[in-house]
């Protein structure tokens, strides 16, 4: 049984659709990419899959179990985090503090699990007193995606999470949701620098209009020449 | 969005339907009150309420149109109404006869001679004064300067007050008073406006609530002024008085007065609110990011309509005043003045100008016709109380029934807010596309 | 020195009463402003309210205190707050809920509340009437003279009983919010929430449950300044109204949504406004013979007449606002 499966989603912003058929499936231990061009719905197909957007028609799975139109803090009680694209962080509270903000409802697991984020992100270790708003752009990045981790997620939906930081940090940020990835979290993310995510995608995703245009293996997509011509910039 | 859209569809081709069934039912409670009141305290109500639908333009502007929350409608009213008294009761000989004017004058102008030396400290960093020095220059200036002015002042109207009572009045024209009434109203709301305006609308609530308590007290306990807690009256009318042509004619006439003016404001407001003015003030009260990348006129804007609308509430006032023919600063309440008229407003519909003054004539009826019928529960429950439980009744039952009305009229605030948001007769958005 | 002690009395001792019940106020308001983005006008009348519920307790079991030694309206202070925090979250859940559930702007939030000001002053006076009372029903006010050890001075320091307790809950209820705040696990999702709800909700945080706690640690905190007012002077039901002004200038002096502002802002206001009403004149008589002669002929030095002590808060509101709208402390919301 797929971790993740949407079905057909149709949804919107008051009336206006943007999803117009999505389907996506992936598997436990895969990372999913979602690219396009802007306005194809990424982000919104990411935020229908975390409840923050009503879903009119289709169906969205977790492990076989209907979730859609179920509020955030019942998706994160069922294994789900989100990594929202900006205002990810609380800036007035300490790296510590937003960290146990994401283990807030299950806060036996708060020191095992800090443990384990700082393994994963071993700078928010040194910074853990110093408040969020102060750290640098990748860095709040990473403090984002503990706080989402610290939930102990399954799925782990990440809005575009390498967007406006420098070369050097988006490779550190890939390289950090592989190796999330490795620890058994599936992944869904929304990215616009296609190529590098298509590249650790096990399921690529192309949205053009709210709709699939191709879906394949993040391989397959790279190796295809239309998804090349149209959507990766030749 | 979409709700908005289906309105303006709707509207141009909706029967008034709603408005008509109102405004009978209204017309039918007006002579219902006649029937049991009389003519003469029906009109004298009647009267009041065209005030206060000249108050509730007033507040609808600022909150239907523009989205702006004035707490201290109060201290507008109140301003209107001592104006109203300044101007048109009689000049006082025993002030005017005396030195103490030219000593009031010398006064008078040490503070503006105050005001302008502390306005050229604040300047002196043109000069090569380091600004850290300036602050200082001009804190302290102002702080000794303002201690010696005040206290010159204080000395003057406690011999005013003590020689000649009060200063009186200027024994102009009553409409005279009625106009720099609305000035007054205005100056002031300029003021806070400029201060809160460019901030969260909170702050408009909390200063404009502050503003009106402080206008009270002034008017309170400036004795030399407004003769304080001893009142002045009475008033002189702008049409002959009860004493010449009879309660109910002299009060029909004052009625037809107000009408006129109510008649005026609405076809101006009318215009302005059809007028590309009146489309940007909405578009600023809708969509504050989107106008705001209009240009940076939206401050002005705002400001305009805010002391627009507090220059209503002082004509507003000022007409009150002259009908009450008393100026009692003590009588000015948050409840009469400032939460009863927000009731009329927000019942009514904000933004609709039709909506509010039937609003207001309504809620003046419900709220005059209440304070018997209040009485008149409160003694049906006292007499409940003694016959069941042997309760012993309170003897203020009076200021006991106020208290009850109070309440309910906070209550109608929360229901209204709640269930009925666009008010009775709610804006009507026209398609302008 | 006898004029130094009179500054005390007058200035030090007395600003630090109003600043430690504005401050306490303040820190409700603040709270409210940060969860959930309105300025809270009923706050004045849940402190009437609060030390209402400690009226009538105390005149219900006025020998309360007797076994612990100090006055019944103390020990029937934890009731007064609970059932203060009762009414607040009773008042959300049936008026601001179901308007925050329609998403209307905070402003009309602020109306709602002005509404909840009305019906709460309404009921307190229906039932109380519209005099004064004294919450020490059965107990006697100490007062505390503290003479000097200096020569020549005749006056005391004075200070009552009320007073003292004042400092001690004052500073017993910034120290324990600052621990809430900080260690707790609720008090620190507040503080999540304050900085971002949408975070909040989507970290799982539950944020009915946070508007809710808001509310028991606001309406807890009125409670006390109410009651701590009512003891220095008494009880009247329309203190509110004149409480609102200064508690939202200390607010917004001290930066919105900072608690420790707020604190620090209820201090500063309270202190200008005593020292607005000090007659300067007084600490001028020791020097009379070497100042000029208009100065000490000056009977009167005070800035502002009692009369006029509501200007001070106002003044400092709108300097503030004009001067530096974030406030001391950079508040989050303006």
């Amino acid at each position: 049984m797929p971790l993740l499966d949407a079905r057909n989603v149709h949804g919107g912003y008051g009336g206006m659709n943007i999803l117009n058929g999505v389907d996506m499936a992936i598997e436990s231990d895969q990372i999913g990419v979602i690219v396009g061009p802007n306005g194809a719905g990424k982000s919104t197909m990411l935020k229908a899959v975390f409840g923050l957007l009503h879903v009119s028609q289709g169906e969205i799975l977790l492990r076989g179990e209907p979730i859609h139109n179920l509020p955030p803090n019942k998706l994160v009680q069922k294994g789900m985090g989100f990594v929202p694209q900006e205002n990810n962080v609380f800036p007035s509270l300490t790296v510590k503090e937003n960290l146990e903000m994401g283990a807030f409802l299950k806060p036996g697991n708060v020191k095992r699990m800090l443990a384990q984020v700082f393994e994963f992100f071993p700078p928010l270790r040194e910074k853990r007193h110093q408040p969020a708003g102060e750290l640098s752009g990748g860095q709040r990045q990473m403090v984002a995606m503990g706080r989402a981790l610290m939930a102990e997620p399954s799925l782990l939906l990440l809005d575009e999470p390498t967007a406006g930081l420098s070369p050097l940090y988006m490779n550190e940020i890939f390289e950090q949701v592989k190796l999330v990835n490795s620890a058994g979290v599936g992944i869904l993310m929304v990215e616009q620098n296609a190529k590098q995510a298509l590249g650790i995608a096990d399921k690529g995703f192309v949205l053009a209009a709210g709709q699939n245009r191709f879906t394949d293996t993040g391989a397959a997509l790279l190796a295809d020449p239309d998804v090349a011509k149209s959507f990766l910039g030749g | 969005m979409d709700t908005k859209r289906a309105d303006i569809v709707a509207a141009p081709s909706r029967l008034p339907l709603r408005e008509m069934l109102l405004f009978v039912a209204l017309l039918a409670a007006v002579l219902g009150v006649y029937a049991v009141m009389g003519g003469a305290y029906s009109t004298r109500m009647l009267v009041e309420a065209a005030c206060y639908a000249i108050l509730a333009l007033g507040l609808t502007i600022q909150w239907g149109y523009a989205g702006q929350f004035n707490a201290g409608v109060m201290g507008f009213v109140a301003l209107g109404g001592f104006s109203a008294m300044f101007f048109s009761i009689p000049i006082n000989e025993a002030f005017w006869g005396s030195e103490l004017p030219g000593e009031l004058g010398r006064v008078l102008l040490y503070m503006v001679a105050a005001i302008l030396v502390v306005l050229g400290a604040t300047r002196l960093d043109r000069i090569g004064v380091p600004k850290r020095l300036r602050t200082i220059i001009a804190v302290v200036l102002g702080v000794v300067l303002y201690l010696v002015v005040i206290n010159a002042f204080r000395d003057v109207t406690d011999q005013i007050e003590s020689r000649a009572g009060f200063i009186g009045g200027l024994g102009l024209p009553v409409g005279v008073g009625w106009i720099v009434g609305g000035a007054l109203a205005g100056a002031v709301g300029f003021f806070i406006g400029r201060v809160c305006l460019g901030l969260r609308s909170d702050y408009l609530a909390i200063a404009t609530l502050g503003i009106a308590e402080i206008i009270k007290a002034f008017l309170k306990n400036s004795d030399w002024l407004t003769r304080g807690t001893a009142t002045v009256s009475p008033l002189p009318w702008p049409v002959p008085g009860p004493a010449e042509v009879g309660f109910t004619l002299a009060r029909a006439m004052y009625l037809s007065v107000t009408a006129v003016m109510i008649a005026v404001i609405f076809f101006l407001l009318s215009r302005a609110y059809h007028a590309p003015w009146g489309r940007m003030i909405r578009a600023i009260r809708d969509n504050e990011l989107s106008a705001a990348a209009m240009g940076k006129d939206i401050n002005r804007r705002r400001l305009e309509i805010f002391v627009l609308g507090c220059i209503l509430m002082g004509i507003g006032g000022a007409a009150l005043g002259s009908f009450n023919s008393m100026f009692d600063p003590q009588g000015y309440l948050p409840l009469n003045h400032t939460f009863l008229v927000l009731v009329m407003v927000i019942l009514g519909g904000p933004g609709n100008n039709l909506g509010t003054i039937f609003g207001a004539v309504a809620v003046y009826i419900i709220w005059i016709m209440s304070e018997p019928l209040a009485l008149f529960l409160m003694e049906l429950a006292v007499a409940f109380g003694e016959g069941a439980f042997g309760w012993e009744a309170p003897t203020n039952m009076d200021s006991r029934a106020l208290q009850a009305r109070v309440f309910v009229i906070g209550l109608l605030i929360t229901l209204v807010l709640r269930f009925a948001p666009k008010g009775l007769l709610p804006e009507k958005v026209k398609h302008v596309a | 020195m006898n004029e130094l002690v009179f500054f005390i009395n007058n200035v030090v001792i007395a600003g630090s009463v109003t600043g430690s019940i504005y401050a306490i106020g303040a820190v409700g308001v603040t709270l409210i402003f940060s969860i959930m983005r309105f300025a809270h006008f009923a706050h004045g009348d849940m402190m009437t309210f609060g030390a209402f519920m400690v009226l009538l307790l105390a005149s219900a079991f006025p020998g309360a205190g007797s076994a612990f030694g100090v006055p019944a309206a103390l020990v029937l202070l934890p009731v007064a707050m609970a059932l203060t925090a009762l009414l607040a979250v009773g008042i959300d859940r049936a008026f601001y809920k179901p308007l925050r559930a329609h998403g209307v702007k905070p402003i009309v939030l602020v109306i709602g509340s002005l509404g909840v000001t009305l019906m709460l002053q309404g009921l307190i006076r229906l039932f109380s009437g519209t005099g004064g009372s004294s919450l020490y029903v059965d107990d006697r006010k100490e007062i505390f003279r503290l003479a000097l050890p200096f020569e020549g001075v005749r006056a005391p320091v004075v200070i009552t009983e009320p007073q003292l307790w004042l400092f001690v809950i004052t500073l017993a209820a910034v120290v324990g919010l600052h621990f809430f705040l900080t260690r707790s696990r609720l008090g620190k999702a507040m503080r999540a929430m304050s900085d971002n709800p949408d975070l909040a909700q989507a970290s799982g945080i539950n944020t009915n449950t946070i508007v809710a706690v808001t509310w028991v640690i606001a309406g807890g905190l009125a409670a006390i300044a109410g009651t701590l007012l009512s003891l220095d002077v008494t009880f009247k039901p329309d203190l509110s109204f004149f409480l609102l002004l200064p508690i939202f200038a200390a607010a917004i002096v001290g930066g919105v949504g900072h608690p420790f502002g707020a604190v620090a802002g209820g201090f500063v206001v309270g202190f200008a406004e005593t020292l607005a009403v000090f007659n300067w004149s007084v600490l001028l008589r020791p020097f009379r013979d070497s100042l000029p002669e208009w100065l000490t002929q000056a009977g009167n030095l005070a800035f502002v007449g009692t009369e006029y002590k509501i200007v001070v808060p106002f003044f400092i509101l709108v300097v503030i606002l004009v001067w530096r709208p974030t406030g001391i402390f950079k508040g989050k919301v303006i």
